[in-house]
């Protein structure tokens, strides 16, 4: 069953990416979850496949090789990729791509040309490094600087959970070119991978999205040319909010598609179990369980479409709903895998099932791209 | 404050009736709710004055007696009535008004001449008696009986949690003119309170809605002729289950209308309460809790909205839909109702603040025009 979608949304060719989206991860991704899993990586090569069918950098324009699709296209794929048990173990190493949009929006011309062309064709991959051991939703007490000397920048400091840190060939690192204006001292500037005196630290181990890699990274004395920044010199913030909206309606969506597709198979298996003479969904307690967790998708797509919606009217994304349906969508999200889980017994804490997986996958669409609490924040500055 | 109305629902004509509306609850009922509910009751000129604002049968033609509104215009007072304190108080008794919408639809020519211009003017008022000590939800475990006699049905049976049922003229009572066929042989008659052997019980008190009047009616021998029979002989229960539908999106409105008051008025009173040296507002816990309900009250009227256009686009209420908001939506608001109790702290215990009717009042609508039990059953089979 796939993934049901919302009428009068999305135009003929979003549904044609879309059967092409999805043929994709049934074909190149899906078949191999258990061993990137089990290897905590992605290779490579799997990339340059995503390339070739067409699935990265959708909405980069044509003169940067992208094939100038809209924002919708990233929907698309975040409803796919959530629905699909590929969401819960490469989900935030693909969504990743995402990067490409801020580059679009935020770099020159020069770096649009040097890395975007790659990024579609899946030859590049960036990252977008923000978070560091001391600083996580407050941004502004970032550590990492970079003081100028002539034409280069000097990069000094370090980063982690930092999502692509193993396998990108570029890196958009957040860091105070004048410490002593707080958050207007932060610019955002690119950071080859090879450049002397970066480092790759360890790979960390999470609870689930194994094959997402994430990891630590180290700057020591990093020269870069000033050309490398990106975007004005202290708009630094800018450019991570800008991101950052966008990231706040596709967690909620791939989080209500993930909680749909864990709710069909918990169907399915409760319908096929049996126990105490008839099957698990003949209990009444069941059937309520899963009308409660039917309403809760409809409800939380309703938001979702609201959102969509207020979007395309507009032309941008509202932050109050953004922060409304990334913490509304993931907590739901939450509540609805944990029953979907309760209703599998022993089977759902395995990992052959899906909903093992979506569980622990499910638990970071609430810490990541804000927690819960700083969406409580920034819609309580709104009442 | 006023409650937020949706855009792109509702006509010019619609936010007109809204500002009648408004002002006949603000001048005609809100002054007068303490008084009503220390009486147990809404005295009979209200219903006139209500007549007289236009604001009875709105959706009656003009040939009824009626404006000729559509079903919207019910939408529209359910929001309002909700919003206002007034809901609380007489909620359950205003919206029996929508029998008249139930007659206009069941009865037969000479019934509705007979009957809807008055009940739009107020002269007449209405109860609709279904629910027996021994049957609620299960309609069809209904014990009344209306037996043919010649040209007449002798009616026997009580009734009880019957809403206006200690002021109606007129009754359509439920009973069973073929009891050997359960369901199937359940009618819906309407009977003048005034014939002999027709008596009305107690007034029950409840722990909200003090002012509407709910009660018992019992029928002993009770003739009437059989052109009284509304609908045809046995379709009693399509003509409850059609009134069922819409009462399912009206009470849902009424509450979220009443969980946005509850959040309007805990929002005054958190930031002028002051306690340890700052205002209740600056307290994070309150920004949190706040920031919470004013997500949930527009995830849910994203929800409203999906309902209401589904209507738009089919020119009928969706079963499906209707039962999971009847359930999403009381219990949202019975969650929201009870935080801005708790924010209020003492003050929310009295009366004199509306969260504490509020609070009473929203009880009320987990359970009536269908439990969220059976809200459950409803969704479940759709699985």
């Amino acid at each position: 069953m796939p993934y049901q979608t919302t009428p009068g949304l999305y135009n003929t060719e979003h549904e044609i990416f879309r059967e092409t989206f999805r043929r994709f991860l049934l074909e190149e991704v899906e078949p191999h979850l258990e061993e990137w899993t089990e290897n905590h990586g992605i290779p490579k090569e799997f990339w340059k496949k995503a390339g070739a069918a067409g699935v990265l950098g959708v909405d980069i324009p044509e003169e940067y090789g992208g094939p100038g699709g809209d924002f919708l296209f990233r929907l698309v794929i975040a409803e796919e990729l959530g629905y699909s048990p590929a969401g819960a173990t490469v989900g935030p190493a693909f969504i990743g791509d995402g990067v490409g949009e801020i580059l679009h929006r935020c770099g020159t011309k020069e770096q649009c040309a040097r890395w975007l062309p790659g990024m579609v064709k899946g030859e590049y991959r960036g990252a977008l490094a923000i978070t560091e051991p001391d600083s996580g939703s407050d941004v502004s007490a970032t550590r990492t600087t970079a003081v100028r000397d002539g034409d280069e920048y000097v990069i000094n400091g370090s980063k982690t959970y930092i999502s692509n840190s193993v396998d990108a060939d570029f890196f958009m690192v957040g860091c105070k070119t004048d410490p002593s204006k707080g958050s207007k001292g932060i610019s955002v500037i690119i950071v080859e991978g090879d450049t002397p005196g970066f480092r790759r630290g360890r790979r960390l181990k999470k609870m689930g999205c194994n094959a997402s890699m994430t990891g630590e990274i180290f700057f020591e004395n990093v020269r870069v040319p000033v050309s490398n920044l990106m975007g004005e010199e202290g708009g630094g913030m800018k450019i991570m909010m800008g991101g950052v909206n966008m990231d706040r309606i596709m967690w909620p969506i791939i989080g209500h598609a993930a909680g749909t597709r864990a709710f069909e198979e918990t169907v399915d298996f409760v319908k096929n179990r049996k126990a105490f003479g008839q099957t698990i969904f003949d209990f009444q307690n069941t059937q309520f369980k899963l009308a409660e967790i039917k309403t809760e998708l409809a409800v939380g797509r309703a938001f979702i479409d609201t959102v969509i919606r207020n979007y395309k009217e507009n032309g941008k994304l509202d932050m109050q709903l953004c922060a409304m349906a990334k913490l509304w969508g993931c907590e739901m999200e939450g509540r609805v895998i944990d029953q979907c889980v309760q209703l599998h017994g022993g089977a759902g804490y395995m990992d052959e099932y899906n909903v093992s997986k979506f569980y622990t996958a499910a638990r970071l669409h609430r810490i990541f791209a804000g927690t819960s609490e700083i969406m409580r924040l920034l819609i309580a500055r709104t009442i | 404050m006023t409650y937020p109305i949706s855009p792109g629902i509702y006509s010019t004509e619609h936010d007109i009736f809204r500002e009648t509306f408004r002002r006949f609850l603000q001048t005609e009922a809100e002054p007068y709710l303490e008084e009503w509910n220390e009486k147990h009751e809404i005295p009979r000129d209200f219903y006139r004055k209500a007549g007289a604002a236009g604001v009875l049968g709105v959706d009656i033609p003009e040939e009824y007696g009626g404006p000729g509104g559509d079903f919207l215009h019910r939408l529209v007072i359910a929001e309002e009535l909700g919003y206002s304190p007034a809901g609380a108080s007489i909620g359950s008794s205003f919206i029996g008004d929508n029998i008249s919408h139930i007659l206009y639809h069941n009865a037969n020519e000479e019934q509705r001449r007979k009957w809807l211009p008055k009940m739009v003017t107020g002269e007449v008022r209405f109860a609709f008696a279904i629910t027996e000590p021994d049957s609620g939800s299960d309609v069809a475990g209904m014990r009344s009986t209306a037996i043919r006699d010649g040209d007449e049905f002798v009616i026997n049976g009580a009734k009880t949690f019957i809403g206006n049922a200690n002021t109606a003229d007129v009754v359509i009572f439920a009973c069973k003119t073929k009891p050997e066929l359960g369901g199937k042989g359940v009618s819906c008659i309407i009977v003048e309170m005034d014939r002999p052997g027709v008596s009305r019980g107690r007034k029950l008190r409840k722990m909200g809605m003090s002012a509407a009047d709910t009660g018992e009616i019992s029928m002993e021998n009770v003739r009437v002729p059989v052109s009284n029979l509304m609908g045809e002989e046995g379709k009693g229960m399509n003509i409850m289950l059609g009134g069922v539908n819409s009462d399912r999106i009206v009470w849902p409105l009424i509450a979220h209308g009443a969980a946005t008051r509850a959040f309007d008025e805990t929002v005054t009173f958190v930031k002028n309460r002051k306690a340890f040296g700052q205002t209740i507002f600056d307290f994070q816990n309150t920004q949190f809790k706040l920031a919470e309900i004013k997500t949930e009250l527009a995830v849910g009227r994203a929800f409203l909205d999906d309902v209401i256009r589904d209507y738009q686009a089919n020119g009928k209420l969706d079963m499906l839909k209707c039962a999971m908001c009847k359930m999403w939506v009381p219990e949202m608001e019975g969650r929201v109702i009870d935080q801005c109790v708790q924010l209020h702290g003492g003050a929310g215990y009295m009366d004199e603040y509306h969260v504490s009717r509020l609070y009473t009042g929203a009880r009320l609508h987990r359970i009536f025009a269908g439990t969220a039990e059976i809200m459950r059953l409803i969704v479940a089979r759709s699985i």
